[in-house]
Protein backbone atom coordinates (compact mmCIF):
# COMPACT_ATOMS: atom_id res chain seq x y z
CA UNK A 1 0.00 0.00 0.00
CA UNK A 2 1.75 3.11 -1.27
CA UNK A 3 1.09 6.01 1.45
CA UNK A 4 2.32 9.40 0.97
CA UNK A 5 1.72 12.64 2.75
CA UNK A 6 -1.58 14.17 0.04
CA UNK A 7 -0.48 17.31 -1.66
CA UNK A 8 -3.34 19.08 0.94
CA UNK A 9 -1.00 18.71 3.73
CA UNK A 10 2.07 19.96 1.45
CA UNK A 11 0.20 22.97 0.33
CA UNK A 12 -0.77 23.16 4.39
CA UNK A 13 2.94 23.51 4.87
CA UNK A 14 3.45 26.27 2.36
CA UNK A 15 7.61 25.73 2.75
CA UNK A 16 9.41 29.27 2.96
CA UNK A 17 6.80 31.17 4.97
CA UNK A 18 6.35 32.10 8.63
CA UNK A 19 2.99 29.96 8.85
CA UNK A 20 4.19 26.95 6.93
CA UNK A 21 7.37 26.84 9.25
CA UNK A 22 4.73 27.30 12.48
CA UNK A 23 2.30 24.76 10.97
CA UNK A 24 5.12 22.39 10.66
CA UNK A 25 6.55 23.30 14.22
CA UNK A 26 2.94 22.38 15.52
CA UNK A 27 2.98 19.30 13.55
CA UNK A 28 6.11 18.30 15.28
CA UNK A 29 4.98 19.30 18.89
CA UNK A 30 1.95 17.43 18.43
CA UNK A 31 3.97 14.01 17.24
CA UNK A 32 5.90 14.38 20.12
CA UNK A 33 2.85 14.61 22.48
CA UNK A 34 1.48 11.50 20.92
CA UNK A 35 5.21 9.54 21.69
CA UNK A 36 5.60 10.77 25.22
CA UNK A 37 2.06 9.75 25.63
CA UNK A 38 2.66 6.27 24.04
CA UNK A 39 5.57 6.13 26.33
CA UNK A 40 4.42 6.89 29.33
CA UNK A 41 1.77 4.40 29.40
CA UNK A 42 4.03 1.43 28.83
CA UNK A 43 7.57 2.89 29.72
CA UNK A 44 9.06 0.13 27.18
CA UNK A 45 12.00 2.52 26.06
CA UNK A 46 12.72 4.81 28.71
CA UNK A 47 12.76 1.74 31.01
CA UNK A 48 15.20 -0.19 28.69
CA UNK A 49 17.67 2.71 28.05
CA UNK A 50 17.69 3.24 32.01
CA UNK A 51 18.14 -0.09 32.99
CA UNK A 52 20.94 -0.55 30.70
CA UNK A 53 22.56 2.49 31.89
CA UNK A 54 22.14 1.32 35.35
CA UNK A 55 24.01 -2.20 34.59
CA UNK A 56 26.51 -0.49 33.04
CA UNK A 57 27.31 2.11 35.24
CA UNK A 58 27.70 -0.36 37.87
CA UNK A 59 29.80 -2.80 35.82
CA UNK A 60 32.41 -0.48 34.84
CA UNK A 61 32.62 0.94 38.00
CA UNK A 62 33.00 -2.22 39.52
CA UNK A 63 37.24 -2.94 38.31
CA UNK A 64 37.84 0.56 37.21
CA UNK A 65 37.31 3.11 39.61
CA UNK A 66 40.64 3.79 40.68
CA UNK A 67 40.69 5.56 37.40
CA UNK A 68 37.95 8.14 37.79
CA UNK A 69 38.50 11.09 39.23
CA UNK A 70 39.12 13.80 36.73
CA UNK A 71 40.95 11.49 33.87
CA UNK A 72 39.91 11.03 30.38
CA UNK A 73 38.57 7.37 31.49
CA UNK A 74 35.59 8.77 33.01
CA UNK A 75 34.49 11.06 30.10
CA UNK A 76 35.48 8.06 28.12
CA UNK A 77 32.82 5.04 30.22
CA UNK A 78 30.14 8.12 30.29
CA UNK A 79 29.96 8.49 26.81
CA UNK A 80 29.96 4.42 26.01
CA UNK A 81 27.60 4.51 28.75
CA UNK A 82 25.42 7.03 27.34
CA UNK A 83 25.66 5.49 23.53
CA UNK A 84 25.02 1.91 24.13
CA UNK A 85 21.85 2.70 26.17
CA UNK A 86 21.01 4.93 23.55
CA UNK A 87 21.92 2.24 20.82
CA UNK A 88 19.58 -0.34 22.91
CA UNK A 89 16.34 2.27 23.36
CA UNK A 90 16.42 5.23 20.28
CA UNK A 91 15.46 2.91 17.74
CA UNK A 92 12.01 2.14 19.69
CA UNK A 93 10.38 5.08 18.55
CA UNK A 94 9.96 4.07 14.58
CA UNK A 95 10.44 0.20 15.50
CA UNK A 96 7.45 0.56 17.07
CA UNK A 97 4.94 2.19 14.76
CA UNK A 98 6.41 -0.42 12.34
CA UNK A 99 4.71 -3.02 14.66
CA UNK A 100 1.91 -1.57 16.13
CA UNK A 101 1.22 -0.96 11.95
CA UNK A 102 0.56 3.16 13.43
CA UNK A 103 3.41 4.23 10.89
CA UNK A 104 0.68 4.35 7.58
CA UNK A 105 -1.45 6.48 9.76
CA UNK A 106 1.59 8.93 10.67
CA UNK A 107 2.77 9.05 7.02
CA UNK A 108 -1.05 10.01 5.96
CA UNK A 109 -1.30 12.56 8.82
CA UNK A 110 1.91 15.12 8.60
CA UNK A 111 4.89 16.02 6.68
CA UNK A 112 7.80 14.21 7.22
CA UNK A 113 9.80 17.05 8.41
CA UNK A 114 7.17 17.21 11.12
CA UNK A 115 7.38 13.67 12.26
CA UNK A 116 11.64 13.93 12.47
CA UNK A 117 11.36 16.83 14.20
CA UNK A 118 9.05 15.59 16.65
CA UNK A 119 10.39 11.42 17.04
CA UNK A 120 13.99 14.00 17.06
CA UNK A 121 13.02 15.82 19.91
CA UNK A 122 11.48 12.67 21.90
CA UNK A 123 14.85 10.96 21.73
CA UNK A 124 16.59 14.01 22.84
CA UNK A 125 14.38 14.03 25.86
CA UNK A 126 15.23 10.61 26.29
CA UNK A 127 18.88 10.91 25.70
CA UNK A 128 18.73 13.88 28.07
CA UNK A 129 16.96 11.45 30.67
CA UNK A 130 19.83 8.81 30.36
CA UNK A 131 22.40 11.53 30.75
CA UNK A 132 20.76 12.74 34.40
CA UNK A 133 20.42 9.08 35.52
CA UNK A 134 24.32 8.07 34.64
CA UNK A 135 26.12 11.11 35.26
CA UNK A 136 25.51 11.09 39.17
CA UNK A 137 25.95 7.48 39.23
CA UNK A 138 28.93 7.74 38.18
CA UNK A 139 30.39 10.42 40.41
CA UNK A 140 29.06 7.78 42.80
CA UNK A 141 30.35 4.61 42.00
CA UNK A 142 33.34 5.63 39.84
CA UNK A 143 34.38 8.92 41.59
CA UNK A 144 34.03 10.86 38.27
CA UNK A 145 34.56 14.48 39.49
CA UNK A 146 33.20 17.03 37.28
CA UNK A 147 35.06 21.03 37.80
CA UNK A 148 33.87 22.82 35.00
CA UNK A 149 29.78 22.11 35.51
CA UNK A 150 28.29 24.99 32.92
CA UNK A 151 30.55 23.66 30.21
CA UNK A 152 29.81 20.15 31.22
CA UNK A 153 26.20 20.57 31.02
CA UNK A 154 26.68 22.51 27.46
CA UNK A 155 28.98 19.68 26.09
CA UNK A 156 26.17 17.23 27.66
CA UNK A 157 23.26 18.75 25.84
CA UNK A 158 25.19 19.53 22.57
CA UNK A 159 26.22 15.48 22.47
CA UNK A 160 23.47 14.32 23.04
CA UNK A 161 21.45 16.19 20.71
CA UNK A 162 23.59 15.18 17.46
CA UNK A 163 23.22 11.93 19.26
CA UNK A 164 19.57 11.93 19.11
CA UNK A 165 20.08 13.77 15.39
CA UNK A 166 22.16 10.39 14.20
CA UNK A 167 20.11 7.54 15.58
CA UNK A 168 16.77 9.42 14.45
CA UNK A 169 17.77 9.35 11.18
CA UNK A 170 19.26 5.61 11.62
CA UNK A 171 16.26 4.36 13.33
CA UNK A 172 14.33 5.83 10.29
CA UNK A 173 16.38 3.64 7.71
CA UNK A 174 16.47 0.83 9.71
CA UNK A 175 12.38 0.53 10.80
CA UNK A 176 11.84 -1.39 7.11
CA UNK A 177 15.40 -3.49 7.15
CA UNK A 178 14.80 -7.54 8.45
CA UNK A 179 17.60 -7.48 11.32
CA UNK A 180 16.73 -4.06 13.00
CA UNK A 181 18.72 -4.17 16.33
CA UNK A 182 22.39 -5.07 14.42
CA UNK A 183 22.02 -2.92 11.80
CA UNK A 184 21.13 0.31 13.99
CA UNK A 185 24.36 0.12 16.26
CA UNK A 186 26.35 -0.79 13.29
CA UNK A 187 24.89 2.23 11.09
CA UNK A 188 24.60 4.46 13.95
CA UNK A 189 28.42 4.03 15.27
CA UNK A 190 30.46 5.19 11.80
CA UNK A 191 27.67 8.20 11.67
CA UNK A 192 28.55 9.46 14.78
CA UNK A 193 32.00 9.03 15.33
CA UNK A 194 32.61 12.51 14.61
CA UNK A 195 30.12 13.76 17.92
CA UNK A 196 31.16 11.16 19.71
CA UNK A 197 35.13 12.17 19.70
CA UNK A 198 34.27 15.61 20.34
CA UNK A 199 31.83 15.18 23.00
CA UNK A 200 34.55 12.66 24.94
CA UNK A 201 37.13 15.33 24.25
CA UNK A 202 34.86 17.97 25.84
CA UNK A 203 33.47 16.40 28.81
CA UNK A 204 37.31 15.09 29.61
CA UNK A 205 38.27 18.75 29.10
CA UNK A 206 34.82 20.39 31.15
CA UNK A 207 35.76 18.07 33.84
CA UNK A 208 39.63 18.59 34.29
CA UNK A 209 40.37 21.43 36.71
CA UNK A 210 43.77 22.10 35.35
CA UNK A 211 42.80 22.13 32.25
CA UNK A 212 44.19 24.43 29.50
CA UNK A 213 41.86 24.74 26.45
CA UNK A 214 38.10 25.14 26.98
CA UNK A 215 35.03 22.84 25.76
CA UNK A 216 34.09 25.22 24.09
CA UNK A 217 35.49 24.68 20.93
CA UNK A 218 34.15 21.08 20.96
CA UNK A 219 30.74 22.44 21.64
CA UNK A 220 31.10 24.70 18.30
CA UNK A 221 32.08 20.88 16.63
CA UNK A 222 29.02 19.58 18.03
CA UNK A 223 27.21 22.47 16.83
CA UNK A 224 28.09 22.32 13.46
CA UNK A 225 27.68 18.70 13.29
CA UNK A 226 24.42 18.89 14.66
CA UNK A 227 23.57 21.66 12.09
CA UNK A 228 24.67 19.46 9.44
CA UNK A 229 22.55 16.26 10.49
CA UNK A 230 19.54 18.28 10.84
CA UNK A 231 19.00 19.72 7.95
CA UNK A 232 19.94 16.79 5.42
CA UNK A 233 17.95 14.53 7.28
CA UNK A 234 15.13 17.44 7.28
CA UNK A 235 15.79 17.43 3.22
CA UNK A 236 15.87 13.43 3.03
CA UNK A 237 13.29 12.41 5.02
CA UNK A 238 11.23 12.99 2.67
CA UNK A 239 12.38 9.31 0.54
CA UNK A 240 13.63 8.16 4.03
CA UNK A 241 10.05 8.05 5.56
CA UNK A 242 7.73 7.85 2.36
CA UNK A 243 6.44 4.54 1.02
CA UNK B 1 37.17 1.20 -22.35
CA UNK B 2 38.41 1.23 -25.50
CA UNK B 3 42.00 -0.71 -25.97
CA UNK B 4 44.25 2.38 -26.49
CA UNK B 5 43.12 3.90 -23.40
CA UNK B 6 43.63 0.44 -21.67
CA UNK B 7 47.15 0.53 -22.32
CA UNK B 8 47.16 4.02 -21.87
CA UNK B 9 46.39 2.99 -18.53
CA UNK B 10 49.13 -0.17 -18.14
CA UNK B 11 51.91 2.11 -19.53
CA UNK B 12 51.52 4.97 -17.12
CA UNK B 13 51.09 2.97 -14.06
CA UNK B 14 54.34 0.73 -15.09
CA UNK B 15 55.69 4.58 -15.65
CA UNK B 16 54.89 5.62 -11.88
CA UNK B 17 56.11 2.14 -10.90
CA UNK B 18 59.41 2.40 -12.45
CA UNK B 19 59.82 6.20 -11.50
CA UNK B 20 58.91 5.51 -7.90
CA UNK B 21 62.27 3.32 -7.49
CA UNK B 22 64.32 5.26 -10.43
CA UNK B 23 63.79 8.98 -10.26
CA UNK B 24 62.92 9.81 -7.04
CA UNK B 25 65.42 10.31 -4.55
CA UNK B 26 65.01 8.60 -1.12
CA UNK B 27 63.25 10.43 1.33
CA UNK B 28 65.41 13.27 3.31
CA UNK B 29 62.72 14.48 6.33
CA UNK B 30 59.66 16.21 7.53
CA UNK B 31 59.59 19.73 7.35
CA UNK B 32 58.71 20.00 10.84
CA UNK B 33 60.82 17.52 12.84
CA UNK B 34 59.48 18.36 15.78
CA UNK B 35 56.05 17.05 14.36
CA UNK B 36 57.30 14.04 13.97
CA UNK B 37 58.23 13.33 17.41
CA UNK B 38 55.89 10.53 19.17
CA UNK B 39 54.24 11.67 21.41
CA UNK B 40 51.33 9.13 22.98
CA UNK B 41 50.96 9.75 26.59
CA UNK B 42 52.24 13.53 28.40
CA UNK B 43 55.73 12.24 29.54
CA UNK B 44 56.15 8.98 27.69
CA UNK B 45 57.57 9.81 24.84
CA UNK B 46 58.75 6.70 22.90
CA UNK B 47 61.38 8.10 20.84
CA UNK B 48 62.06 10.78 17.82
CA UNK B 49 62.04 10.36 14.36
CA UNK B 50 64.21 13.19 12.55
CA UNK B 51 63.45 12.43 9.48
CA UNK B 52 62.11 8.87 7.67
CA UNK B 53 63.53 5.88 9.56
CA UNK B 54 63.62 4.36 6.31
CA UNK B 55 64.20 6.77 3.48
CA UNK B 56 63.80 4.35 0.94
CA UNK B 57 60.39 2.26 2.05
CA UNK B 58 59.15 6.05 2.31
CA UNK B 59 58.10 5.41 -1.05
CA UNK B 60 55.00 3.49 -0.20
CA UNK B 61 53.45 7.59 0.17
CA UNK B 62 52.95 7.27 -3.08
CA UNK B 63 50.80 4.69 -3.76
CA UNK B 64 49.30 5.42 0.09
CA UNK B 65 47.92 9.12 -0.28
CA UNK B 66 47.01 8.34 -3.95
CA UNK B 67 44.51 5.75 -3.00
CA UNK B 68 42.85 7.82 -0.75
CA UNK B 69 42.21 10.60 -2.86
CA UNK B 70 40.87 7.80 -5.21
CA UNK B 71 38.61 6.88 -2.38
CA UNK B 72 37.43 10.20 -1.94
CA UNK B 73 36.83 10.65 -5.58
CA UNK B 74 34.72 7.16 -5.61
CA UNK B 75 32.54 8.10 -2.30
CA UNK B 76 31.81 11.75 -3.83
CA UNK B 77 30.58 10.27 -7.57
CA UNK B 78 28.54 7.75 -5.26
CA UNK B 79 26.60 10.53 -3.52
CA UNK B 80 25.81 12.14 -7.25
CA UNK B 81 24.58 9.02 -8.54
CA UNK B 82 22.14 8.79 -5.59
CA UNK B 83 21.34 12.49 -5.29
CA UNK B 84 20.35 11.54 -9.44
CA UNK B 85 18.43 8.55 -8.12
CA UNK B 86 16.29 10.33 -5.20
CA UNK B 87 15.19 13.13 -8.19
CA UNK B 88 14.65 10.96 -11.31
CA UNK B 89 14.04 7.25 -9.80
CA UNK B 90 16.02 5.59 -12.49
CA UNK B 91 17.34 2.30 -11.33
CA UNK B 92 20.38 2.56 -13.13
CA UNK B 93 21.44 5.37 -11.05
CA UNK B 94 21.19 3.72 -7.37
CA UNK B 95 23.16 0.77 -8.71
CA UNK B 96 25.90 3.20 -10.03
CA UNK B 97 25.83 4.52 -7.15
CA UNK B 98 26.27 1.36 -5.25
CA UNK B 99 29.16 0.46 -7.19
CA UNK B 100 31.02 3.55 -6.65
CA UNK B 101 30.58 3.30 -3.11
CA UNK B 102 32.33 -0.34 -3.59
CA UNK B 103 35.06 0.89 -5.40
CA UNK B 104 35.84 3.30 -3.12
CA UNK B 105 35.60 1.12 0.08
CA UNK B 106 37.73 -0.93 -1.86
CA UNK B 107 40.44 1.91 -2.23
CA UNK B 108 40.05 2.68 1.49
CA UNK B 109 41.14 -0.72 2.30
CA UNK B 110 44.20 -0.34 0.25
CA UNK B 111 45.25 3.11 1.86
CA UNK B 112 44.56 1.61 5.16
CA UNK B 113 46.43 -1.10 4.11
CA UNK B 114 49.42 0.67 2.92
CA UNK B 115 49.56 3.05 5.97
CA UNK B 116 49.60 0.22 8.34
CA UNK B 117 52.98 -0.97 6.39
CA UNK B 118 54.63 2.35 6.79
CA UNK B 119 53.41 2.76 10.06
CA UNK B 120 54.91 -0.39 11.08
CA UNK B 121 58.27 0.90 9.56
CA UNK B 122 57.95 4.37 10.29
CA UNK B 123 56.98 3.83 13.86
CA UNK B 124 57.15 0.17 15.11
CA UNK B 125 53.22 -0.29 15.54
CA UNK B 126 50.99 -0.54 12.39
CA UNK B 127 48.18 0.71 14.45
CA UNK B 128 48.43 3.25 17.05
CA UNK B 129 45.17 5.11 16.94
CA UNK B 130 46.41 8.58 15.57
CA UNK B 131 43.64 10.69 14.36
CA UNK B 132 44.26 10.06 10.67
CA UNK B 133 44.00 6.22 11.37
CA UNK B 134 41.34 6.67 13.18
CA UNK B 135 39.70 8.86 10.47
CA UNK B 136 40.34 6.25 8.28
CA UNK B 137 38.63 3.23 9.68
CA UNK B 138 35.56 4.71 10.72
CA UNK B 139 35.55 5.63 7.09
CA UNK B 140 35.85 2.34 6.10
CA UNK B 141 33.21 1.69 8.54
CA UNK B 142 30.72 3.98 7.36
CA UNK B 143 30.52 2.55 3.66
CA UNK B 144 31.17 -1.21 5.41
CA UNK B 145 27.61 -0.22 7.04
CA UNK B 146 26.50 0.95 3.82
CA UNK B 147 26.43 -2.31 2.11
CA UNK B 148 24.76 -3.99 5.11
CA UNK B 149 22.16 -1.63 5.17
CA UNK B 150 21.69 -2.71 1.56
CA UNK B 151 21.31 -6.57 2.06
CA UNK B 152 18.97 -6.10 4.98
CA UNK B 153 16.37 -4.25 3.44
CA UNK B 154 14.07 -6.53 1.16
CA UNK B 155 12.44 -4.28 -0.56
CA UNK B 156 14.32 -3.22 -3.99
CA UNK B 157 12.76 0.52 -4.13
CA UNK B 158 13.04 0.97 -0.24
CA UNK B 159 16.62 -0.42 -0.49
CA UNK B 160 17.41 1.93 -3.20
CA UNK B 161 16.08 4.86 -1.65
CA UNK B 162 17.60 4.56 1.75
CA UNK B 163 20.71 3.96 0.69
CA UNK B 164 20.78 6.72 -1.44
CA UNK B 165 20.01 9.00 1.30
CA UNK B 166 22.53 7.14 3.52
CA UNK B 167 25.38 7.69 0.76
CA UNK B 168 24.49 11.84 0.88
CA UNK B 169 24.84 11.36 4.48
CA UNK B 170 27.75 9.75 4.31
CA UNK B 171 29.50 12.00 2.00
CA UNK B 172 28.10 15.04 4.50
CA UNK B 173 29.62 13.61 7.32
CA UNK B 174 33.02 12.57 5.32
CA UNK B 175 34.45 16.17 5.97
CA UNK B 176 33.90 15.54 9.68
CA UNK B 177 35.72 12.19 9.56
CA UNK B 178 38.84 13.68 7.41
CA UNK B 179 39.28 17.42 8.97
CA UNK B 180 37.62 17.87 12.01
CA UNK B 181 38.18 14.61 13.66
CA UNK B 182 42.14 14.80 13.49
CA UNK B 183 42.05 18.23 14.41
CA UNK B 184 40.32 17.24 17.72
CA UNK B 185 42.79 14.90 19.42
CA UNK B 186 46.65 15.39 19.65
CA UNK B 187 48.39 13.78 16.26
CA UNK B 188 51.66 11.54 15.81
CA UNK B 189 50.85 11.91 11.76
CA UNK B 190 53.42 14.09 9.96
CA UNK B 191 51.72 17.45 10.68
CA UNK B 192 50.73 19.06 6.95
CA UNK B 193 53.15 17.62 5.46
CA UNK B 194 51.69 17.51 2.01
CA UNK B 195 49.77 20.59 2.37
CA UNK B 196 52.03 22.61 4.01
CA UNK B 197 54.43 21.71 1.00
CA UNK B 198 57.73 21.48 2.31
CA UNK B 199 58.50 17.78 3.48
CA UNK B 200 58.57 16.54 0.04
CA UNK B 201 60.73 17.17 -2.69
CA UNK B 202 59.43 18.29 -6.27
CA UNK B 203 59.88 14.34 -7.82
CA UNK B 204 58.09 13.16 -5.04
CA UNK B 205 55.20 15.18 -6.21
CA UNK B 206 55.27 14.59 -9.50
CA UNK B 207 55.44 11.01 -8.52
CA UNK B 208 52.46 11.52 -5.89
CA UNK B 209 50.09 13.02 -8.63
CA UNK B 210 50.90 10.78 -11.73
CA UNK B 211 50.14 7.72 -9.31
CA UNK B 212 46.98 9.49 -8.75
CA UNK B 213 45.90 10.07 -11.50
CA UNK B 214 46.71 6.87 -12.34
CA UNK B 215 44.57 5.20 -9.71
CA UNK B 216 41.42 7.61 -10.39
CA UNK B 217 41.73 6.03 -14.06
CA UNK B 218 41.63 2.71 -12.86
CA UNK B 219 38.63 3.17 -10.86
CA UNK B 220 37.13 4.90 -13.78
CA UNK B 221 37.74 1.51 -15.43
CA UNK B 222 36.31 -0.54 -12.74
CA UNK B 223 33.12 1.56 -12.59
CA UNK B 224 32.24 1.09 -16.49
CA UNK B 225 32.84 -2.71 -16.46
CA UNK B 226 30.73 -2.78 -13.32
CA UNK B 227 27.70 -0.62 -15.10
CA UNK B 228 27.84 -2.59 -17.68
CA UNK B 229 26.94 -6.09 -15.90
CA UNK B 230 24.50 -3.99 -13.92
CA UNK B 231 22.78 -2.82 -17.39
CA UNK B 232 22.84 -5.97 -18.68
CA UNK B 233 21.45 -7.63 -15.34
CA UNK B 234 18.49 -4.96 -15.01
CA UNK B 235 17.61 -5.69 -18.92
CA UNK B 236 17.15 -8.94 -18.23
CA UNK B 237 15.34 -8.47 -15.31
CA UNK B 238 13.08 -6.51 -17.16
CA UNK B 239 12.67 -9.33 -19.88
CA UNK B 240 11.47 -12.03 -17.30
CA UNK B 241 8.88 -9.51 -15.57
CA UNK B 242 7.34 -9.12 -19.42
Amino acid sequence: MKTQSPDSIIARTEPGTLRGLACVLRSAVAVLAKDLRCEFRVKQAISAILLFAVTSCIAVSFTLSAYGGNSPVSATLLWIVVYFSAMSGLSRSFVREEDMRTAALLRLSTSPGSVYLGKLAFNWLLVTALQIVAVPLLIVFLGMNVSGWAEFAGVMLAGGLALSAGATTAAAMVSKAATKGAVFAVICFPLLAPALAASIHGSSLAMDPRAIMSAAGDIRILASYCGTLITASLMLFRFIWED
Amino acid sequence: MPTALRVGLGLWMSAVILGTFLYVPPAQGFAYPEAARIVILPGAETGTSDGFAYPEAARIVIFHVPCSIAALAAYIVSAIYAAGYLRGGRAISDEKSAISAGLGLLFTVLATATGMIFAKIQWGRPWSWDPRQTSILMLMMLYAAYFMLRTAIPSRTARARISAAYSILAALVMPFLLIVLPRIMTSIHPKDTLTGGGGLSPEYWAALMAAAIGYIWLYVWLFRIQVRVAEFVLAARRVRIE
